[in-house]
C-alpha cells in the first residue's frame, strides 16, 4: 500500500547567516502514525495537523532557520515504522520523531532512535514501558499513559463500588499493559480480577468476548483495547443487554475521536480519562476552534498533546541554541511546560511528562448543548498522582541521575 | 452444571449460536465470492469494500433521506449491484482474456480507492446504525441472551443463501449460467447473451455483498474499514470450501464461523488465525477444497 509521505515546508524564509548551530539548516520533525487503520482518527492525519499548527503559531522559524513537518503511516506495523524512521534519519534529516500511536510501534522506534541519537516525543501510545524498562535518554513520553487511565478510570470506578473486573484485553503490548495496571490498581484498592480474555488487534466481532466476560459475574467489564475495537465491544455490550443486566463497562483508552463516531446515545453513561477536553477552559477553546477550522474536528489529547510535544521541542532549541540531540534534550527534561495542553507540567528523568488529567464522562444526548461537547469534567486527578513516581518507574535512568 | 473440557455447557451453547451468527455473514460473502469466481474466474478482491459500501449506502440513505432499515435491505443491493454492473460493463470485463492476476490486481485496487474514499470522507472510526425497533430487544434462552437481531441474521442469510443456491442450480437462467462458464463460445452460438451473463453475474455477486453490509450494520460500526477486517477471513472461507463450489461456500462458512466461535472459548487469543490453519489443513489433505472437484 502505498506510503503517504508528504512533507511541507513551513515559511521558507532566507535566512543565511545562522549563527546558532542547526543541523542541515532545517529543524525537520516527523510525524510517524497509524493514517489509514484502526486509529486513524484517534491520531491520524489529525496530529499531523496539530503538529503544522504549533509550528505556525512558534513563528515558522527557530534560530532563523525553517522548520518543515513530514508525515508518514505506519499501519500499525513496527518493522514498518522502523524502516521508515531509518529512512527518516540516515537520508532525511529528520531531527525528531513524534506521535506513534501503537504501543509497539513506539518502543521499536524509541529504541532505534536511541541508537541514532535522536529525540522521539511519543503521544498516541500509552504504554508506560516507554519511560519504565525500556527508557531511553532522549525518549519522551507526552500525552498520556496506562498508568494514569489505569488510575483515572479504574479508581472512579472502584470507588462507586466496582470491585469486581474482567478484561476484555488486545492481545499486543498496549493492552497487557493496560490490564495489569488497572488490575494491580483495582487490586491495591480492595477490588478483585475475576479473570480477562485477549482478543486479536481488530476483531470483527465481539458477542463471543462479551459472553464470557457477562458469565464471570464480575461488576466491572474492563475494555483493554481502543479505538474501533473498542467502539465495537461497547455496541454489542448494549445489544446482548450487558449493560441492562447491572455490569459496567468502563472503556479503558477512549478519547473524544471515538465517542463522536460511535454516538453519544451508544455512549452515555461511560466513564472514560483524558489528559485533555477541549471544552474545559477559555484557551483550550480558543485552540480547539482553530484546530476545528482546519481538520472538522475537535481535538482529543493525543492530537493537543502532539501540538504541545512540538511547541516545547521547538522551545528547547530556541532555548539551547541549537538542535543537537543532547542539548535539546537536556532542556527538554528540566523546562517547565505550560500551554494549552499542560498547565505547570514538569517532566521526570525517565522521560515522562507529568501533567494533570481529566476524568470525564459522556453526557446524555439530551444534555449536549453544542457539537462536540460530549463530556462531563467529574475531577482532575493531579499529574502527581496519575503517572508513576519517576523513581519508582523502574528506568535505569533515574537511578543513574 | 455440566461441564465440557472446564466449560460449562450453558457458555458452550451461546458460543456455539454466536459463531453460527458469525458464519451467516461468512456464508453471505463468500457465496458472492464463490458465485463471481466459479462464473467470471475472477477473485474479486472488491468484496469487502462492496460490503462496506452496502452498509455505508443503508446509513446515507437513513440520515439523508429517511428511508428505513427493511426498505434499505432492499434498495442498498441494489445500487450497489448496479454500481457492481457498471463496473463490470466498463473496466472488469476488458481484463476476462488476460491472466487471473490482472482481474484480482483490479479489484484490489478498486477496494482500496473506495476505501480510502470513504475514510476521506467519513473517517475512520465510522457510524453507528440503530437497530431497526421491530427487531430491539432480545430473548433469553436459558442458557444466554439471544438479541432479536442477531436472530434475525440468521434466518435472513439462510434464505438468501438457499434462494441463490436454488437460482443457479435448479432455474433456466441458472443453467444458461453454467453453461456459460464451461464453455462460453458455444453457448453464445446457441442466441444466449454471455456478456450480458456475466455482468449479471458480477452485479448478484456485489448485491450480496452489499446485503451482508445493510445486516452487518446495526450490529458492527458502520465504517470503511468494516470488509478490510473481514475479507481476508471470508477469502479463507472460500478456499476451505472449494473455489468457485456454491454449495461448499454456504456450508463452509457456517461451518467455519463455529470453529471461530469454539477458539474464542478455548484460546482467544488465536480466533483470527484458527480459519487460516484450517485453510492449510484442508489444503494439504484435499487441494481442490472440501467441496471443490478434483482437477
Amino acid at each position: 500500500m502505498a506510503r503517504l509521505l508528504t512533507s511541507v515546508a513551513i515559511l521558507g524564509a532566507t535566512a543565511t547567516a545562522a549563527m546558532a548551530q542547526v543541523s542541515d539548516d532545517v529543524v525537520k520533525i516527523g510525524i510517524l502514525n497509524d493514517q489509514s487503520g484502526v486509529y486513524a482518527d484517534f491520531g491520524g492525519t489529525y496530529s499531523y495537523q496539530a503538529a503544522l499548527m504549533a509550528v505556525e503559531d512558534f513563528g515558522g522559524t527557530v534560530l532563523d532557520m525553517p522548520i518543515e513537518v513530514v508525515t508518514a503511516d505506519h499501519q500499525n506495523k513496527p518493522d514498518v515504522a522502523s524502516n521508515i524512521a531509518r529512512q527518516w534519519y540516515d537520508t532525511e534529516q529528520v531531527d525528531a520523531i513524534m506521535e506513534l500511536t501503537t504501543s509497539s510501534v513506539a518502543l521499536a522506534v524509541q529504541a532505534l532512535s536511541a541508537e541514532a541519537d535522536k529525540i522521539t516525543m511519543t503521544t498516541g501510545a500509552a504504554t508506560t514501558e516507554l519511560t519504565g524498562a525500556q527508557c531511553t535518554a532522549n525518549g519522551f513520553h507526552w500525552a498520556y499513559d496506562t498508568h494514569a487511565l489505569a488510575v483515572g478510570t479504574g479508581g472512579a470506578l472502584v470507588e462507586q463500588g466496582g470491585d469486581s473486573w474482567f478484561f476484555l484485553t488486545a492481545d499486543y503490548a498496549f493492552g497487557y499493559s493496560l490490564e495489569e495496571q488497572t488490575g494491580a490498581y483495582v487490586t491495591a484498592n480492595g477490588g478483585e480480577v475475576l479473570g480477562s480474555v485477549r482478543h486479536p488487534l481488530s476483531s470483527n466481532d465481539f458477542s463471543s468476548f462479551l459472553l464470557q466476560a457477562q458469565a464471570s459475574g464480575a461488576k466491572v467489564i474492563g475494555l483493554a483495547n481502543a479505538g474501533l475495537d473498542t467502539q465495537n465491544a461497547i455496541k454489542s455490550a448494549a445489544e446482548f443487554g450487558i449493560v441492562q443486566g447491572g455490569q459496567r463497562l468502563a472503556a479503558l483508552l477512549f478519547t473524544l475521536a471515538e465517542v463522536h463516531g460511535l454516538g453519544a446515545e451508544a455512549a452515555q453513561g461511560l466513564t472514560l480519562t483524558e489528559s485533555f477536553y477541549w471544552n474545559r477552559t477559555d484557551e483550550s477553546r480558543e485552540f480547539a476552534q482553530r484546530f476545528f477550522e482546519r481538520t472538522q474536528a475537535m481535538p482529543n489529547m493525543v492530537h493537543a498533546g502532539t501540538y504541545s510535544a512540538v511547541t516545547q521541542y521547538l522551545k528547547a532549541i530556541q532555548a539551547a541554541g541549537t538542535d543537537a540531540t543532547a542539548a535539546v534534550s537536556e532542556l527538554l527534561h528540566t523546562l517547565p511546560v505550560d500551554d494549552v495542553f499542560s498547565q505547570g507540567g514538569t517532566v521526570g528523568a525517565n522521560g515522562r511528562l507529568i501533567t494533570d488529567v481529566y476524568l470525564l464522562e459522556v453526557k446524555a444526548p439530551a444534555d449536549i448543548t453544542t457539537d462536540w461537547d460530549y463530556f462531563n469534567v467529574l475531577a482532575t486527578i493531579p499529574g502527581s498522582e496519575a503517572f508513576i513516581d519517576p523513581a519508582e518507574s523502574g528506568c535505569a535512568l533515574v537511578a543513574a541521575n | 452444571m455440566t461441564m465440557i473440557f472446564g466449560v460449562p455447557m450453558a457458555a458452550l451453547m451461546g458460543q456455539l449460536l454466536i459463531g453460527l451468527i458469525n458464519g451467516s455473514f461468512y456464508a453471505l460473502l463468500s457465496l458472492g465470492l464463490a458465485v463471481i469466481f466459479g462464473l467470471l474466474r475472477v477473485i474479486n478482491f472488491a468484496h469487502g469494500a462492496q460490503y462496506m459500501l452496502g452498509a455505508f449506502v443503508a446509513l446515507l440513505l437513513l440520515t439523508w433521506t429517511g428511508v428505513n432499515y427493511w426498505i434499505a435491505l432492499i434498495l442498498a443491493p441494489l445500487i450497489v449491484g448496479t454500481f457492481g454492473a457498471l463496473v463490470e460493463r466498463t473496466m472488469l470485463s476488458r481484463l476476462y482474456k488476460l491472466d487471473h492476476l490482472y482481474g484480482l490486481l483490479f479489484t484490489f485496487g478498486l477496494a482500496l480507492t473506495i476505501e480510502g474514499t470513504f475514510r476521506y470522507f467519513f473517517g475512520s472510526s465510522g457510524q453507528p446504525y440503530p437497530t431497526p425497533p421491530a427487531l430491539a430487544g432480545g430473548v433469553n434462552l436459558g442458557f444466554m441472551f439471544l438479541p432479536i437481531y442477531r436472530g434475525w441474521v440468521i434466518v435472513a442469510s439462510l434464505a438468501v443463501c438457499i434462494a441463490v443456491w436454488l437460482l443457479i442450480e435448479k432455474t433456466k437462467l441458472g443453467s444458461y449460467l453454467r453453461a456459460a462458464t464451461e464453455n462460453p463460445v458455444l453457448v453464445q452460438s446457441f442466441g444466449v447473451n454471455v456478456p450480458l451473463l456475466l455482468t449479471l453475474t458480477y452485479a448478484l455477486g456485489a448485491s450480496l455483498a452489499a446485503f451482508a453490509g445493510v445486516l452487518a450494520a446495526p450490529i458492527y460500526q458502520v465504517s470503511p474499514l468494516m470488509g478490510t477486517n473481514i475479507i481476508i477471513v471470508v477469502f479463507a472461507v472460500v478456499v476451505v470450501g472449494g473455489m468457485g463450489s456454491i454449495l461448499g461456500a454456504i456450508v463452509t462458512g457456517y461451518l467455519l464461523g463455529i470453529a471461530e466461535g469454539l477458539t474464542k472459548v478455548f484460546y482467544p487469543e488465536a480466533s483470527n488465525t484458527v480459519i487460516f490453519v484450517i485453510m492449510a489443513i484442508v489444503l494439504i489433505l484435499r487441494p481442490a477444497g472440501l467441496f471443490g472437484k478434483d482437477v
